[in-house]
């Protein structure tokens, strides 16, 4: 090959170049579409007093203040005294709970995502790039997964494993995000498959296998970055479908327990004061609308960094 | 180019097919194949330029693709530079993926919208582990300017380019990796005419300046004579008729080929009139249940006037050696050898399509043809069914 090599000796250009790869021409798209920004922006903040809320929160979630409920003659309101949002019933700080529920609820959110994207886009995409047997038996296996009901499922696996390490994690939390994510995978499997079946007989892949790209190099560079962006937008939604189902859980006892707090529960146990206390439904209803909100631009802002076509029309 | 196989082809194909599994029904049983080639054989000497020509859905593009082991055929072998490529593993075969490459036919659909086609052109040299990542910038930007693109082009992603620019990114990225084998799925075919003609003539200077054999699979006549030193002409997954460029525009000696290039549009109007055009009848057959012997039996102007021998239905034609380097498929070509009975022979197929062409086009209902063998009744040469309806 050496005087092969000779022959494509054409003028070098001395200038250096920067390589560019989509990831980081992504990330400056991205961080110039300003909603996009301030969504990252509050996810970090969430984020932040879910990890630190202990530190930073006014009360403990659990400290009652029982002179002011007494005083009020049932939950103190916003705005008066020294509890900015209020008190519950019972006088614990209601700023405090909602602190302390970002705990739960952004550990869910995540835990519940990172399953669904762990299982659901291997299971898509083995069974839209092998087809055959492979792509029957992985999706009657979905199909399966998809008919079985969902909280029964839950109960099962959290009930099952409750004595073991993995069941203990997180007051037996853990177990239960974790179930909620094999129940919920389903969904990205299918959008991945289907996803990838289309893209998967497109030249760019004749080239790639024409050059010996392996098939796994040519799913994930090729064929997953050209599926991202319906991928971010389930990922997006999924996450207040995670919080509102551990609130579901917790109603029936699998979810956070007393007297722990995440933003689904004190939306039902704010339920019963909804008449005369509406802020003890209102505010935590509020941090869900936020989350949601945020993760929604941030997603939006990725999906759209992520397609060049759409550069410098943001 | 000096090589240890110098006399050798580079490649050579032989007895290749490849039958796409038809599934149906309840069950998804294998209720039938699509005989997209069978039985090809054919040769690529070092450094040239083989055409391969013929109808869509004939197997052209399939032979390219099983070339480069982008399919896995039926049956046959491929050798490669001496080495039989068709059982290898892809680990095997990945050397060999290095020493021939492909461009294809669209060149929206052949890049990923998603890399900058700097990446997309550095690909290979990264999968194949070749210098530095510095190293590899400077080759990229080499190519980029071997092909006529601003190397600072490679930060840009597909959709900023068009598509006679794309075609060149795709050349780019086939070339980045030094091959010897080019397979070029009509390359062409999608750009405007203006730049056809930019991209066939960068075609022919890199092959000049680096010695590269091309395969060029085309459907358009024109742009394989401009470029091919052979060319090989396909029917329904056979190979009719290989011989060299000169030889198969100026005397083609399967029925198929002189057909298809009777159908070639001639730009001088004098000639055009004195071009005997014959039109082949009905449709290709399907490629799922093709004709018993010759595949082109059913359409074939030569067999009418030989008074449908039923050799053409029962016996398989070879391909055999008819004249130097110039081989055919049909048992009876040696009619077409002797330019008299060629002649005639031509002529009177020509008149049959040109009275069944006025017949359509003045919708005048049947009207009696001459017997084929009587010819003259209708001058051949007159232009009428030259404007015919259904341009080739």
């Amino acid at each position: 090959m050496a005087n092969r090599t000779g022959a494509l000796e054409a003028p070098a250009a001395a200038a250096e170049r920067r390589s560019a790869s989509l990831w980081g021409d992504a990330f400056r798209r991205l961080l110039r579409n300003r909603l996009a920004v301030l969504g990252g922006l509050f996810v970090l903040l969430f984020i932040f007093v879910a990890i630190f809320g202990s530190f930073i929160a006014p009360y403990d979630y659990r400290e009652q203040d029982l002179a002011a409920v007494v005083a009020a003659g049932g939950p103190v309101g916003p705005w008066v005294g020294p509890h900015i949002l209020g008190t519950d019933n019972l006088g614990r700080d209601l700023l405090s709970r909602i602190m302390d529920g970002a705990r739960i609820s952004m550990i869910v959110a995540l835990v519940v995502q990172a399953v669904v994207l762990f299982i659901g886009v291997p299971v898509g995409a083995a069974a839209a790039w092998f087809g055959g047997r492979l792509d029957t038996l992985l999706m009657r296996f979905t199909d399966i997964v998809y008919a079985f009901p969902d909280l029964l499922f839950i109960i099962l696996l959290s009930t099952a494993l409750r004595e073991t390490v993995f069941g203990r994690a997180l007051d037996g939390l853990l177990v239960v995000f974790v179930a909620i994510g094999l129940t919920a995978w389903v969904g990205m499997a299918r959008l991945v498959r289907g996803q990838l079946l289309s893209l998967k007989e497109t030249e760019f892949v004749e080239a790639a296998r024409a050059i010996g790209v392996s098939d796994f190099k040519i799913v994930t560079r090729h064929l997953l970055p050209n599926a991202s962006g319906p991928m971010i937008v389930a990922v997006t939604l999924g996450i207040p479908g995670a919080i509102l189902a551990e609130a579901t859980l917790a109603f029936i006892g699998l979810g956070a327990q007393e007297p722990r707090a995440s933003w689904g529960k004190l939306v039902f146990d704010g339920q019963a004061f909804l008449r005369s206390e509406p802020h003890l439904v209102l505010f935590p209803a509020l941090a869900v609308a936020i989350a949601l909100i945020s993760f929604t631009f941030l997603g939006d802002g990725l999906r759209d960094a992520l397609d060049p076509k759409l550069k410098g029309k943001q | 180019m000096t090589t240890t196989n110098g006399d050798r082809p580079l490649v050579e194909v032989e007895h290749l097919a490849e039958f796409f599994p038809i599934h149906g029904g309840v069950l998804q049983r294998q209720v039938g194949e699509v005989k997209a080639v069978d039985d090809v054989s054919f040769t690529i000497r070092r450094g040239e330029t083989l055409g391969l020509v013929g109808e869509s859905g004939c197997g052209k593009t399939t032979v390219g693709r099983l070339l480069l082991r982008l399919l896995e055929p039926t049956d046959g072998t491929i050798t490669f530079d001496g080495t039989d490529i068709t059982g290898l593993s892809e680990r095997d075969l990945k050397p060999f993926r290095r020493r021939m490459q492909i461009i294809f036919q669209d060149p929206f659909a052949s890049l990923d919208p998603r890399a900058p086609i700097g990446a997309s052109i550095e690909e290979g040299l990264r999968i194949h582990q070749i210098g530095t990542p510095a190293e590899r910038r400077d080759q990229v930007a080499r190519i980029m300017e071997l092909v006529g693109l601003q190397p600072y082009h490679a930060r840009r992603y597909p959709h900023e380019f068009s598509g006679g620019q794309r075609q060149r990114i795709g050349i780019a990225r086939a070339l980045v990796l030094e091959p010897e084998l080019l397979v070029c799925d009509e390359p062409v075919s999608a750009l405007d005419v203006s730049i056809q003609a930019q991209v066939l003539n960068l075609l022919r200077q890199l092959q000049r300046d680096l010695g590269l054999t091309y395969l060029f699979v085309a459907h358009n006549m024109g742009v394989v004579e401009h470029i091919s030193d052979r060319v090989a002409v396909m029917y329904l997954g056979t190979m009719s008729e290989v011989a060299p460029a000169q030889e198969i525009y100026r005397f083609p000696l399967h029925p198929y080929t002189i057909a298809l290039l009777s159908a070639v549009p001639v730009a001088d109007p004098g000639a055009r009139a004195r071009q005997k055009r014959i039109i082949l009848l009905g449709d290709v057959p399907s490629p799922v249940n093709p004709p018993s012997g010759c595949r082109f039996h059913t359409r074939c102007w030569l067999r009418k006037q030989l008074d449908n021998p039923t050799r053409c239905e029962t016996e398989r034609p070879p391909l055999r050696d008819l004249g130097p380097d110039h081989q055919v498929s049909c048992h009876f070509a040696e009619e077409l050898v002797q330019v008299e009975r060629r002649e005639e022979l031509i002529a009177n197929a020509a008149a049959v399509s040109s009275a069944r062409a006025v017949s359509d086009e003045e919708e005048i209902g049947p009207v009696e043809l001459p017997p084929p063998d009587t010819g003259g009744i209708f001058d051949p040469a007159a232009p009428i069914g030259d404007d015919t309806p259904g341009h080739p």
